[in-house]
């Protein structure tokens, strides 16, 4: 066997640098993203970053599936200019308004469509929806073992994979053996930098887009049919400071303060 | 006539380029200009990155891109970082000497490293007599049973501490006229006779070495003649103009809005009379008068690099470009520095060293003076 075939889960997500330009429809509760840039899911560069790595170890190929409107696919191209083979869009009107389920129905069909694979490897958490959803239910569909929150991935020539996953207070070493779906969070790694030549390069890689016919799913189990997950109400969190003057004799004005940082859990 | 507009890929560099130099330029740039000291360690990444080579063609290991790409790399640095770009840019003009007038085997021999950021490079001309008069040269380059023995005095030379390949003038007799003939050399610094002398504490563009270059006896052979005998000058008045001073330009490019986006910035943040400085008009002013320095700035370098990527001679252009971008960093200096009030004169803010790099680009490839006479010059013939 020469190499692994990793596939990498990535999504264009609004360009943090544009959050206090967001405005919220009051009528729909959808953010207008109408002129925003994209950009790669920030934890998505160290997913690509594990699967660089380690086809710099071992060869094999790297494969970009993301499911996203045709129209971003440019910011697939930014991440085939820090590394990787070719990129799969995943892209159709049926899949508008999918949950994170509907979501990873569709990226399951996509990398169905390139399989056979050895490791699909994904950011945890995208910035605008931050679920923590999709590695878990990919894997589930795909029928493969998966993780999350993997900070640390040790993988073998034969397969065999020692992943280290965070936990609350602490961490959990898990082995296993490839094929999996893991979803990595930032400490795993440092990205690499684009470089010039990494630009050139990926002018010239394919791109293919993939709708929902030729990924052969059931409509009724993607976008927002499919999607059982319905936004609650949103709505812009004020900003106005409210002030509360405490007067009184020293001890009493201290006490008085130690209550309200106590009550407010400034103070343990 | 068509806007001036960045192809795809060139938008992709630009932001592979910004995303590089936030993350290990900026937060460093301000301890470089105190220490007035050069990254050795940041030139590396660059290299790595293809900017040392970005206009070397892959075969000598360079990223094969252009005179705009290199342009892009220039503001994108000269933006938090004017003095490493300056370090770039004068990298630069080594590699061209090398790339543009060498044989085919000093190509092979130099360019991988130079392309790659292994070894740094510059250019020598100038000397105590003078910088924009090159036919004031003094050094003295003799043949000497097969070998050429340079004797001389280089002054105000970017990386004269750090390149290892070094492009040198010299004088090398007289021509058909009587007229002084010169010649290039690459001299590496491990020839001897060859040192670095004293470096010099600049104003600005302290992210940079500059220093003097001692030849005393120093002996190179006929295989680093560079150009062919007596073609000296030309060399150093073509780098200058397609090099030096277009990276100038699109160094104060950079200084320019690193003074735009600052002072946005602190407009928009710095409440007076209850609020936003932004708000007030006399401000408003200030702003906008930099985003027009800005935008001239902008259609002139870009306009200039095209127009010589595209063959033409654009020596006035490129010479008005130099002129507009680094003098209009000075005033997008200054009025940044007149909108922040007091806080314009707090090192804790980087306004302070943006004027200081902006007056230091104005001496660097030719001075405004000579700027202007050659934009006269080709104006009145």
């Amino acid at each position: 066997m020469s190499g692994f075939h990793i596939v990498v889960l990535v999504k264009p997500v609004p360009d943090p640098g544009w959050y206090d330009r967001v405005e919220i429809d009051p009528a729909t509760g959808a953010l207008a993203r109408q002129g925003m840039p994209s950009v790669l899911n920030p934890s998505d560069r160290h997913a690509l970053e594990e699967a660089l790595a380690l086809q710099e170890r071992f060869g094999g190929r790297v494969t970009l599936v993301s499911m996203t409107p045709e129209s971003s696919a440019e910011t697939l191209r930014e991440a085939l200019a820090m590394g990787g083979d070719e990129a799969v869009v995943l892209s159709d009107r049926a899949f508008g308004g999918s949950d994170s389920l509907a979501t990873s129905r569709v990226l399951a069909a996509g990398i169905a469509k390139v399989a056979p694979f050895d490791l699909v490897l994904a950011g945890n958490e995208s910035a605008d929806g931050g679920t923590v959803h999709v590695p878990s239910q990919v894997g589930e569909l795909l029928g493969v073992a998966h993780l999350v929150n993997v900070i640390r991935l040790e993988v073998d020539a034969d397969g065999s994979v020692r992943a280290r996953t965070r936990i609350e207070n602490g961490y959990v070493e898990v082995e296993g053996a490839l094929p999996m779906v893991l979803g990595v969070r930032r400490e795993i790694n440092t990205p690499r930098y684009t470089s010039l030549m990494g630009v050139i390069a990926s002018q010239g890689k394919p791109i293919r887009v993939l709708g929902a016919e030729d990924l052969g799913v059931d409509r009724s189990g993607v976008g927002m049919e499919g999607s059982n997950m319905r936004p609650g109400k949103l709505s812009r969190p004020g900003y106005r400071r409210k002030g509360e003057r405490v007067k009184g004799d020293p001890e009493e004005t201290v006490a008085r303060i130690v209550g309200i940082l106590r009550a407010e859990g400034v103070l343990g | 006539m068509a806007e001036l507009k960045f192809t795809q890929q060139q938008e992709m560099l630009r932001k592979a380029v910004r995303e590089f130099v936030e993350k290990d330029v900026k937060p460093v740039a301000a301890r470089l200009d105190v220490e007035s000291r050069f990254p050795m360690d940041i030139f590396v990444k660059m290299g790595k990155l293809g900017f040392a080579g970005v206009f070397v063609p892959p075969q000598y290991g360079g990223a094969g891109l252009g005179m705009t790409e290199r342009a892009i790399i220039l503001e994108e640095l000269g933006r938090h970082a004017a003095g490493l770009a300056m370090a770039l840019m004068t990298h630069h003009l080594g590699v061209d000497a090398v790339l543009s007038y060498g044989t085919e085997e000093q190509k092979k021999k130099y360019l991988p490293d130079l392309a790659s950021g292994r070894k740094i490079s510059g250019l020598a001309v100038t000397e105590p007599t003078g910088g924009s008069d090159v036919a004031g040269q003094l050094a003295t380059a003799v043949r000497d049973n097969g070998n050429w023995v340079i004797n001389g005095r280089k002054c105000f030379i970017t990386n004269s501490s750090n390149a290892e390949v070094n492009v040198i003038t010299a004088r090398t007799g007289e021509d058909a006229k009587g007229r002084p003939a010169f010649s290039a050399f690459i001299v590496e610094n491990a020839v001897e006779g060859f040192s670095p002398g004293r470096e010099e504490d600049k104003v600005g563009l302290r992210g940079s070495s500059t220093g003097d270059l001692l030849m005393n006896g120093c002996k190179v052979g006929d295989a680093s003649l560079l150009g062919g005998e007596g073609n000296g000058m030309k060399m150093a008045l073509s780098l200058f103009t397609k090099i030096g001073r277009t990276g100038m330009a699109a160094i104060g490019l950079g200084i320019i809005r690193a003074c735009l986006e600052d002072g946005v910035k602190f407009a928009r943040e710095r409440v007076l009379y209850g609020k936003p400085l932004s708000k007030l008009q006399a401000i408003q002013f200030e702003i906008a008068r930099i985003r027009i320095d800005y935008e001239a700035a902008r259609l002139l370098t870009y306009n200039a690099v095209g127009l010589k990527e595209g063959g033409a001679g654009a020596d006035a252009e490129i010479a008005a470009a130099k002129y507009f971008a680094t003098e209009g960093a000075v005033r997008a200096a200054k009025r940044t520095m007149d909108l922040m009030g007091g806080y314009g004169v707090i090192n804790e803010y980087p306004v302070g060293r943006y004027m200081r790099d902006a007056l230091t680009t104005i001496s660097c490839g030719g001075t405004s003076h000579i700027m202007q006479i050659i934009v006269a010059g080709q104006t009145l013939n």
